[in-house]
């Protein structure tokens, strides 16, 4: 094997941050290499800089051992390095092979060559199994192709080194699979890649090496057939992290919250819930696995009141929260963990102070009359942040400023401190690093050991998983099956979450109800 | 945060805070020299012109006094237009807001008989709720059936003006017995008191003022003004929060539109003694202007009105002395907007520059970087 790219002692500065310093990288060729980090670790900036979009401070680069330097992008590609972005940079109202050829058409005289744009785009398609339909719009065609579009379009330019950012975290798990596929037929043509993520199990499955960032400098490089998971997280996070979180025996107390027959239509008004009944305990965690879009989404916001459901109950103990409003609903209550903290669980553009208080503003101690004690409000700010360990230079920063991981804090210290009898929580961990995946599992837990009731929403089977104590999966706006913690299998879930008969999962019964305890409603054994 | 930290994070606050003032002033500056090359293009004598601006904005007791009087109305139309701005809504519908509070000021101040301290604060309340009633129709709709604020206070606007027209025309119900298409004159209960003599400067300024102290305390420290905010930025995060972003937008468009009418209301009651159609030179509309301009902050919102209203009083001046034409004023106005709206862009370069102050010395970069997360 030889070095493809050798980055020296790169050092990147940014106003506040030293996000690089004295990076060195080998990349071999021909091998997928992971660059492995939490959040703002520098993993995005060193590779924006081996992809032209930034130049170093300190430090060089060699290409095939030869010194360069990229003054744009272009030049990088010129070089045979292509990056594909996090957030795709594409027209959405163009073609595929539009796409595809923007910024280096084919030209016959003054006119488009489309026929030869349209050949291309279908030999380098079907070489490394890149399905894509030519002609579809892009902002018409999923996601994980949308992904393979600005793969090929890397491709069609001549690289041989791609950059992937992240390219998981927009993934269904189906998806994930399928870009494997395509990462392994590209190593087989010598193709190198350079794989950034934060997921440990990204990095076990698919690649050859890595390299571990933390805090803007290198902890090590390693082949990772040598290394495990827990080695890899001690050194992104520099300390023994729990990635199962170990959970106590706890017994289920009186039935919280009870969701009955539950219809709704989503936002395009087709049925997105047909006949949904669960129900969650005291002390218990119920978890909901399934694909995104099969409802999880609809069944979260009928039960917290966000959206109007057709028919069906839904009962807080003996209270009927059905007709609530979603302030009545919390007060009741109700504590919801969103799973689009961007939108719905924080205003961007308020100050933390202001975030803490939502939902707090017409009670005590915060209400004084018609007026708000902003001097309680910022005592209570700067509380939470203390309890949650917020990473903020104070409670007057907008939310907007904070990474992921502490935007997800502030909305967990919010509501953990509104002490719910019952929490929804859904996808609490997207997008968060190792450490605040952690921090947030452990919260989690904890409710439950304080006999809280906890419905969990999550695409993460793993998560799933480790957390809950019924399984459900959601499958077309229905529950499709049930399983006590123990008894499930990513197998069995991964069936059902694609539709399998439940008979092909290894289980046998359809009843919309699926309760736990006495009556047996633990349908697998 | 421990101790140590806090001294730290309030100064850069307070440095931070000088950003919208600069703003502010570079947006001025940048525009009068704009306003400058515009005349010199025209063959006209820039300096000389400025000057007379601003002598007859300033130069004289009874200048100063107009410009007063023109910055009154302004203060109210400015916070009126800025109010909504705070729960996203875009009034721009005060013109028509300030016709019917007019009307109803002067109607109840030339037909109801009573003493000053009811007649008065009677008077200026229903110009407020008829002005407030005529807001919350557009918030209304906009809340309950989707349609856009823009269009129909817009549209309001039109019948506004209509029903102005017909109030005041020979047969109207509210004409007068002069030959003016003019309601009659309002009672002495119902006026406003002139508060310097020698000019037409009335107590309106000091309502003006204490709005605008109660409008930053209402935005800014009451309950409900918070809500309004949460939906101004995000109506989502605020339903999701258990607040009605529905209730917030009709509150919010009535409150503005209430500002609107108290504009209209002073404006007779402090000034024309009357009604008469063509009353408000497009106070109304320029309330837009000096909302932008004023940052949709209160203080900000009054330092605007005054600069709007001195160019308003000092345009008249220079029309006369001058011979400028006063439209001059207007190219002077709109290219202030403009430049109060692209200076936007200077407001990262600034804060980035503070920071970086800030980072000089005394942080330890590897400190700040945790921050970062």
């Amino acid at each position: 094997m030889t070095t493809a790219i050798e980055m020296r002692n790169i050092v990147k500065r940014f106003p506040r941050v030293l996000a690089n310093d004295h990076v060195s990288l080998t990349v071999e060729e021909g091998e997928i290499h992971s660059l492995l980090g939490e959040n703002g670790a520098g993993k995005t900036t060193l590779m924006n800089i081996l992809s032209g979009l930034a130049a170093p401070d300190e430090g060089e680069i060699l290409l095939h051992g030869t010194p360069v330097h990229f003054r744009s992008c272009l030049d990088a590609i010129k070089h045979g390095i292509g990056m594909v972005h996090q957030h795709f940079m594409l027209v959405p109202v163009f073609t595929v092979t539009e796409n595809i050829i923007l910024g280096n058409e084919p030209k016959r005289g003054f006119w488009l060559n489309m026929k030869q744009a349209r050949a291309k785009v279908a030999e380098l398609s079907e070489r490394y199994g890149l399905k894509v339909d030519p002609d579809a719009l892009v902002r018409d065609i999923p996601v994980g192709m949308q992904q393979r579009v600005e793969i090929l379009k890397a491709l069609s330019r001549g690289v041989r080194i791609i950059i992937l950012d992240e390219p998981t975290a927009v993934l269904t798990p189906q998806e994930v699979r399928e870009l494997y596929v395509v990462m392994r037929a590209l190593r087989e043509a010598g193709h190198t890649i350079i794989f950034i993520t934060h997921k440990l199990q990204e990095v076990e499955e698919i690649t050859d090496r890595v390299t571990v960032l933390r805090d803007g400098r290198v902890m090590g490089t390693a082949e990772t057939q040598d290394v495990d998971e827990a080695g890899l997280a001690r050194m992104m996070v520099g300390r023994d992290v729990v990635l199962h979180v170990k959970k106590e025996k706890h017994s289920a107390g009186e039935v919280r919250l009870q969701v009955e027959h539950l219809f709704a239509k989503d936002a395009r008004g087709l049925p997105a819930l047909k006949d949904v009944s669960l129900e969650v305990r005291a002390g218990e965690i119920v978890g909901i696995a399934g694909v995104a879009g099969n409802g999880q989404n609809e069944l979260v916001e009928v039960i917290t009141g966000l959206r109007n459901k057709e028919s069906g109950k839904i009962l807080l103990g003996d209270l009927d929260i059905s007709e609530m409003t979603p302030r009545e609903r919390m007060y009741a209550g109700l504590g919801h963990i969103p799973q689009d903290r961007q939108r719905r669980g924080l205003v961007m553009n308020f100050s933390l102070i202001d975030n803490f208080l939502m939902g707090f503003e017409d009670s005590p101690p915060f209400a004084k009359g018609p007026m708000l004690d902003y001097a309680e409000a910022k005592r209570f700010s700067r509380e939470s942040i203390q309890m949650f360990d917020v990473r903020t230079p104070g409670p007057h920063v907008l939310a907007r400023t904070l990474s992921g991981g502490n935007q997800q804090k502030v909305i967990i210290a919010r509501e953990f401190r509104r002490d719910p009898a019952i929490l929804i929580a859904a996808q609490p961990t997207r997008g968060l690093d190792v450490a605040a995946i952690e921090f947030v599992h452990e919260g989690l837990i904890k409710l439950r050991a304080q006999d809280k009731a906890i419905l969990l929403i999550s695409m993460e089977l793993t998560e799933i998983l480790d957390l809950s104590d019924r399984i459900l999966v959601m499958y077309e706006g229905k529950i499709v099956g049930s399983f006590k913690a123990g008894q499930a299998t990513p197998e069995m879930l991964g069936l059902l979450m694609a539709g399998s008969n439940i008979d092909q999962a290894g289980g046998q019964e359809n009843t919309p109800t699926y309760r736990n305890g006495e009556e047996g409603g633990v349908d697998h054994g | 945060m421990d101790k140590s930290k806090r001294p730290l994070e309030e100064r850069r606050f307070s440095l931070l805070s000088l950003v919208s003032p600069i703003q502010f002033m570079l947006g001025i500056i940048v525009a009068f020299i704009a306003g400058a090359l515009f005349l010199w293009a025209f063959q006209e004598d820039a300096i000389r012109a400025y000057s007379v601006l601003f002598k007859g904005a300033f130069g004289s007791k009874r200048y100063f006094g107009e410009t007063l009087v023109s910055t009154t109305p302004l203060i109210f139309t400015g916070l009126s237009v800025a109010l909504g701005f705070h729960c996203g809504l875009f009034n721009m519908g005060v013109e028509g807001q300030l016709e019917f509070g007019a009307m109803v000021a002067a109607y109840i101040g030339y037909a109801w008989n009573m003493p000053k301290v009811i007649h008065l604060p009677l008077a200026l309340l229903g110009g407020a709720v008829v002005g407030g009633i005529w807001g919350a129709v557009p918030g209304y709709l906009k809340a309950y059936h989707k349609i856009h604020e823009v269009i129909t206070t817009i549209m309001l606007n039109y019948i506004a003006y209509a029903v102005a027209d017909y109030m005041i025309a020979v047969g109207g119900p509210m004409k007068g017995n002069s030959d003016l298409p003019a309601s009659p004159k309002i009672m002495a209960t119902a006026r406003l008191d002139r508060i310097w003599p020698g000019t037409r400067l009335s107590a309106g300024i000091i309502v003006a003022l204490l709005m605008a102290v109660l409008v930053w305390f209402f935005i800014f420290r009451t309950r409900i003004g918070y809500k309004m905010r949460a939906v101004g930025f995000s109506a989502d995060a605020a339903e999701y929060a258990g607040i009605n972003p529905k209730t917030m937008t009709v509150w919010a468009m009535a409150l503005s539109g209430a500002l609107g009418g108290m504009a209209g209301a002073v404006e007779v009651l402090g000034v024309h003694y009357r009604f008469f159609a063509a009353f408000s030179p497009g106070y109304g509309w320029d309330g837009i202007a000096v909302a932008l301009l004023g940052l949709l902050h209160p203080v900000g919102v009054v330092a605007a009105a005054f600069l709007l209203g001195m160019l308003r009083s000092g345009s008249i001046t220079m029309q006369a002395i001058a011979g400028i034409s006063k439209e001059v004023i207007s190219i002077l106005t709109a290219l202030i907007i403009f430049f109060s709206a692209t200076n936007q862009t200077l407001k990262p370069m600034l804060e980035g520059a503070i920071r970086k102050h800030n980072l000089r010395g005394d942080e330890d970069p590897a400190q700040e970087k945790k921050h970062e997360g």
